[in-house]
């Protein structure tokens, strides 16, 4: 069914919010992507897909408290559900798995 | 916000118009968190440069809105709306489907009087239409004149004006583009070669095509009307004369004067304000009139055949041209005290339809006749309105429980009210359809009544269907407002309660009122419209002195008589013949005054002008003297008149042969003229009908004072008679149509106003007989549905059926004897009052006139009512009973 696997971009997101720990927030999240993948995500993208999940129940959200910043305005914060973490969890297993069966002569002079 | 209160000068956030854009698109529950991640990029990039962060947050601003930001509709949010449209749609459908009789009813009852509507609705807007295709239309004026004798207590309005005016604007005045001036009466018969037409048509100044958007096909639009005796022809003229030639050039003559084609013009649209089958220019007119050193063509006073239409330019005011109309008006108002003179302006587009004024220049119709049309339409409509009211209230019992439900399921009031004014709509929109045949049907009818002489189209355009479609909804809406308002209002508890409780019974006086008002109105239309048509038989079976059987009048159109008699008498079909100067008794007259002995003693006298057979064929009874002894030739002035009876009785005569022999003096304003009575014959009837009898008197004719051919027919092949006749005709005139008519046919013609009549009070018995019954109907229905319950206790207990149905007609045939007795005396004295009023001689009316509306009424009122109450009164109780 779907939902029941995610797709990479999502796997990346999800990854991001369990790394932030209590610090996930869309611009948050954005940022940190760039820091650690290199990868320049638009906010939009991210948006769609922090939406996309939170309806397929992967991750929950909660306003925080307003701040200074941002014009008074609270943040949501996203946290990984217990389904995003099965879901994770799940996709790490299939690839480990996947990886486990490669012999090393595939990546030689590769690496 | 707190921001915006530090001011503006430190205000560092993005514009805030850009913000709204945001919190318009995005739902609420998403709203604050992107437009604060938006705010903190914002920030961000301030460090940069502030456009260039505006700009960036701009596109931001765009580049969110998407289908899950963006909030739905209010509609669409109550996504239940349009799924319960079309559920609204479908029990609406289902429901008229159910109900098919009522639904009938309903929707026939609505057509019958919307078609009168659609009717109104294409003539309107085809009388808006006039003069839309002038170009300049909003900047052509018309002067308009109203005139006021010394003895005339209020002033006349009237369209024309005087070529004074128009000259005067032109030489003395700025400020005004063109001045076309215009003059009616161009009457001629024009001739090329052989051929010859006669032709009606208007003069026009050189200024014309500049002013007005009449489409010249071939000549110099700028010249074409300048030089005197210069023609346009429109195109069918032009073809008439010159068969397929380009007419431009040629010279055609009119007697002995001669024109030069100069201009061929497309005919004139049917919606202009004038019509005219051929233009001269203006100084033809004027040099005919400069010959004559007294004519008065130049006068001020002489408004009564000029018109003068102005073009002012493009940012033209008003008001500075009628400042300077008032100074001509009132400089040359006070060189006489006899009578003044003023102007107004008049733009264009309110000529057709416009104000009632004398001396148009062309046919059109006025607000006032509009007005009252619309007003007429609308009671037709508002009652039948009120009747699917009427009936849908009475239906609503049925329906209340199908309310409780959807109420109790989570209706809201708005929806219940909407779910009824759907189902209205979609009766009236069912109506709409039969509606449009029945105009379509009727459409010849009402157009023969509308025109006089006014072409009148009525073609149905494409804009139509959307007048039509609004027209029909908005019909719906209000014919179903209150019964969707009732239903709508009704509580869930209630309505699944006890029915009979509910207040469904407020105002059932004012219904019974209006029905009453109802008959009472079909029972005067259909007397009037009864009356009418017995009146109109009346005057063809009227006795009128003389015999006019086998009569062939001949129109001579100014053709030698002796010529066309020396020819048609050889044929042998022809038994007799004679001359007259008009056709008696078809509403033509001619009247003189008469003097005998007392010179201060005068008498207005109906004359006509007849030849010595004239008496004979005509059968007229002699009491004393006898016809004319012999014909006068041209020129003569008549010495011998032969008068009626009441001719004799008005000067006192002892007895009709001593006025034989007598001399009585004519007075007419050329002079006076002593003639001799020669006979006296009885009485008979002159005018048409409905005039009072006056003194006739019949002078000896000369072939000048005649215009009809009388001759007496004597033939079984009418067709072939009438081809022989026209054949003679065409050798000595071929300029004017053969124009002859049986004296019977005449007269019936001259009647067809009763006719007109009949049809007119026809339509509107029928319309309100179909509205009135209907209502009934809704009364009927209404009473039985709540009273059901009672019947079926009282049949348990034993009542029977007849007299049941009697228990709940009784106050229908009492509504129905009120209506008679209120609407009887109603038609009665419209009909002698108004109707018939000055009519000399009209039909005795008596019970059978006024009862028979009566009786109709009462057939198909007791029908509807029967049917309804016997339907009742056979339900079994036991049915009804159960659920108690």
């Amino acid at each position: 069914m779907k939902g029941t696997n995610i797709g990479e971009f999502e796997e990346v997101v999800l990854l991001t919010i369990a790394s932030l720990l209590d610090e996930a927030y869309s611009v948050n999240i954005v940022d940190e992507i760039r820091k650690v993948t290199g990868r320049k995500t638009k906010l939009g993208v991210v948006h769609a897909v922090l939406k996309r999940m939170e309806d397929k129940g992967l991750i929950t959200s909660e306003l925080g408290e307003p701040t200074k910043e941002r014009g008074g305005r609270r943040k949501r914060f996203f946290q990984v559900s217990h389904a995003g973490k099965i879901a994770l969890l799940k996709s790490k297993e299939q690839r480990d798995k996947l990886w486990s069966l490669i012999p090393d002569v595939v990546f030689q002079g590769v690496r | 916000m707190s921001k915006r209160q530090t001011g503006p000068s430190r205000w560092t956030g993005p514009p805030r118009w850009m913000d709204r854009i945001v919190e318009l698109y995005c739902r609420p529950e998403l709203l604050e968190d992107l437009q604060g991640d938006l705010h903190e990029y914002y920030d961000r990039n301030l460090t940069k440069s502030r456009s260039r962060a505006n700009l960036i947050f701009f596109i931001d601003v765009i580049k969110f809105f998407r289908l899950y930001t963006v909030r739905k509709p209010k509609i669409l949010g109550q996504m239940t709306f349009f799924n319960l449209f079309k559920n609204y749609f479908k029990t609406s459908i289902r429901s008229i489907a159910r109900n098919k009789l009522f639904s009938s009813i309903n929707v026939v009852g609505l057509a019958i009087s919307m078609s009168v509507g659609i009717l109104m609705i294409t003539y309107i807007s085809e009388l808006l239409t006039y003069d839309d295709f002038h170009e300049k239309s909003d900047r052509i004026y018309r002067i308009i004149t109203s005139y006021k004798d010394i003895n005339d207590s209020e002033a006349e309005d009237y369209a024309s004006t005087s070529v004074f005016i128009g000259k005067k604007l032109k030489e003395e005045y700025t400020g005004i583009d063109k001045v076309l001036i215009m003059r009616r009466n161009f009457r001629k018969d024009i001739a090329k070669g052989e051929n010859v037409i006669s032709v009606s048509g208007l003069y026009a100044s050189e200024e014309f095509f500049d002013v007005f958007s009449f489409n010249l096909l071939s000549g110099d639009a700028a010249t074409a009307l300048r030089e005197p005796n210069s023609v346009v022809l429109t195109k069918t003229t032009a073809t008439k004369l010159f068969k397929d030639v380009n007419p431009v050039g040629q010279i055609v003559t009119s007697g002995e004067d001669s024109y030069t084609v100069t201009g061929l013009m497309d005919d004139v649209p049917f919606n202009s304000h004038m019509q005219f089958e051929a233009l001269a220019s203006f100084s033809t007119a004027e040099n005919e009139y400069r010959k004559d050193e007294n004519s008065s063509f130049f006068t001020w006073r002489s408004i009564w055949s000029n018109y003068v239409y102005l073009l002012l330019p493009e940012d033209h005011n008003v008001n500075l041209v009628q400042a300077s109309l008032d100074e001509v008006a009132q400089e040359e108002n006070a060189k006489t005290d006899r009578f003044t003179i003023n102007f107004q302006l008049e733009n264009l587009a309110e000529v057709v339809p416009g104000k009632d004024l004398n001396n148009k220049i062309g046919p059109g119709r006025t607000w006032e006749v509009i007005n009252m049309m619309i007003t007429l339409t609308m009671i037709v409509i508002i009652s039948a309105c009120f009747n699917y009211t009427n009936l849908s209230i009475a239906r609503s019992l049925r329906r209340s429980k199908e309310v409780g439900i959807r109420k109790i399921v989570g209706a809201a009031r708005g929806q219940v009210f909407v779910q009824f004014i759907v189902e209205a709509m979609v009766i009236s929109a069912l109506a709409l359809v039969i509606a449009i045949v029945l105009a379509l049907l009727i459409k010849p009818e009402f157009i023969r009544i509308l025109s006089d002489r006014m072409k009148v189209e009525m073609d149905y355009r494409l804009i139509h269907i959307l007048y039509f479609l609004i027209y029909a909804l908005g019909i719906g809406f209000i014919a179903g407002f209150i019964p969707s308002l009732i239903l709508s209002k009704l509580k869930a508890i209630s309505a699944l309660g006890d029915v009979s409780k509910m207040k469904l019974l407020k105002g059932v006086n004012l219904r019974r009122v209006l029905i009453v008002f109802q008959f009472t109105l079909s029972i005067a239309f259909i007397t009037g419209a009864t009356i009418s048509y017995r009146q109109y038989k009346y005057a063809l079976n009227f006795d009128l002195g003389f015999n006019t059987e086998n009569i062939l009048n001949v129109n001579l159109r100014g053709n030698d008589s002796d010529l066309l008699l020396a020819e048609i008498e050889k044929l042998p079909e022809v038994s007799d013949y004679s001359r007259s100067g008009l056709i008696m008794s078809t509403g033509d007259t001619w009247s003189d005054r008469f003097k005998y002995n007392d010179p201060l003693d005068s008498a207005s006298v109906h004359v006509n002008y007849v030849d010595k057979n004239y008496l004979k064929v005509h059968d007229f009874e002699f009491i004393a003297g006898g016809p004319f002894p012999f014909d006068l030739s041209s020129e003569k002035e008549s010495k011998l008149i032969i008068v009626d009876e009441l001719f004799v009785d008005r000067f006192d005569f002892a007895s009709p042969e001593s006025a034989v022999g007598e001399i009585v003096t004519v007075h007419r304003t050329s002079g006076q003229e002593s003639v001799q009575i020669a006979g006296v014959i009885k009485g008979f009837q002159y005018a048409k009908i409905e005039r009072r009898r006056r003194p006739i008197a019949f002078f000896q004719g000369s072939p000048d004072s005649y215009s009809y051919m009388n001759l007496l027919v004597r033939t079984d092949d009418i067709v072939s008679f009438m081809d022989k006749l026209e054949g003679i005709w065409k050798k000595i005139d071929n300029v004017h149509p053969f124009d002859a008519e049986f004296y019977d046919d005449r007269i019936s013609q001259s009647y067809y106003g009763y006719v007109i009549t009949f049809k007119i009070f026809g339509f509107l018995a029928f319309l309100a007989i179909s509205i009135s019954s209907m209502g009934l109907m809704g009364m009927a229905v209404f009473t039985t549905e709540t009273r059901i319950k009672e019947i079926s206790v009282r049949k348990v207990m034993g009542a029977t059926e007849k007299h049941l149905v009697y228990l709940l007609s009784r106050g229908f045939i009492f509504m129905l004897i009120l209506a008679a007795i209120i609407g009887m005396p109603v038609a009665y004295l419209f009909i002698t009052s108004v109707m018939l009023a000055d009519n000399a001689n009209r039909i005795p009316i008596g019970v059978f006139e006024l009862l028979f509306g009566v009786v109709l009424i009462f057939f198909l009122g007791i029908m509807t009512i029967g049917w309804q109450t016997w339907k009742a009164a056979k339900t079994n109780p036991a049915e009804m009973l159960r659920n108690e």
